[in-house]
């Protein structure tokens, strides 16, 4: 087959690179996610350590 | 520490690609034969052979955990071959745009390195349903590394029986690598550089984030929160040790 016009050839390449664009994107938006449960679970574990501190005091006095 | 030198690796990676990508645009020459269409492959083909190399890569983490029983080695395979999936989509998408525009069709049955790499894909693809089948840990673990090197084994041999195929309709690298011009071929190695270590970083990325979470689970364990920190059944590995 004779190459494609640049008009015509354009939005295939356009096309390929935003295929990569996006995959990438939205792997990163779901590692995001992730980091975000992983966030919220350390400040639970950092609340459930403060309440184990409290309480050891509370038996302490 | 599976972070460790992410921040280096990471700049590297956008350093790489961003010149990759400005040199495919600005600095490569047209295909005289394709014309604009070829620029399909500085991404096509890169993450093709990076995809191929994850896969035995995860063969080779495989093996390690069979001879030595390392819980990382499991997880470094089943990353490896994970982000190899997501390539492989990159891969067969990226492939089809190019196909249709060259040859008129999204897709020929009768191309042997279509076929071939559609077939490694699936047999990949079947790699995290076969993991979430099993429920015990060390089960699953041991079952999946015996796929992941038999399925890395598989690779390179594949690539040789297409290699050693008749048909030459699909462009073929090595062949008319001779022929092409120093810019192209500067071009089409950092593209490969940099995709490989785009590949890289994001396993390094979620190994570090995968750890993350076994550690907090760790922790909820030993500061006595532990009713949601038991392992689920999942594909993923779930514990480190």
């Amino acid at each position: 087959m004779p190459a494609l016009p640049l008009d015509d050839a354009g939005p295939y390449v356009a096309g390929a690179y935003l295929v990569f664009f996006a995959l990438i994107l939205t792997y990163v938006g779901i590692m995001a996610r992730k980091l975000g449960k992983i966030e919220r679970e350390l400040i639970e574990l950092n609340e459930l350590a403060a309440k184990g501190e409290r309480a050891a005091e509370a038996v302490r006095a | 520490m599976f972070g460790r030198g992410l921040t280096a690796l990471s700049l590297f990676t956008a350093l790489t690609l961003t010149t990759a990508f400005a040199l495919v645009f600005f600095y490569a020459p047209n295909d005289a034969d394709q014309g604009f269409i070829q620029k399909i492959f500085y991404v096509h083909v890169p993450m093709a052979i990076v995809a191929l190399i994850g896969f035995v890569i995860g063969g080779w983490y495989g093996l390690k955990y069979l001879r030595k029983g390392d819980r990382a080695d499991d997880l470094r395979s089943y990353v490896a071959i994970h982000l190899s999936l997501i390539l492989g989509v990159g891969v067969l998408i990226t492939g089809s745009i190019w196909a249709k525009a060259a040859w008129g069709h999204w897709w020929v049955w009768d191309e042997p390195t279509l076929v071939s790499f559609l077939i490694v894909f699936l047999l990949f693809a079947c790699y995290q349903p076969l993991r979430f089948s099993i429920d015990d840990h060390e089960r699953q673990a041991r079952y999946a590394a015996v796929f992941a090197v038999v399925g890395g084994a598989f690779v390179p041999l594949n690539f040789m029986a297409v290699r050693l195929a008749e048909s030459f309709v699909h462009p073929r690298l090595g062949t008319t690598g001779d022929s092409m011009p120093g810019s192209m071929r500067l071009t089409f190695l950092i593209a490969i550089i940099g995709m490989a270590a785009l590949y890289a970083t994001l396993w390094r990325y979620e190994l570090a984030s995968k750890n993350a979470t076994f550690q907090l689970r760790a922790l909820r364990r030993r500061l006595g929160g532990d009713e949601d920190s038991l392992p689920r059944r999942s594909a993923a590995p779930q514990v480190l040790s």
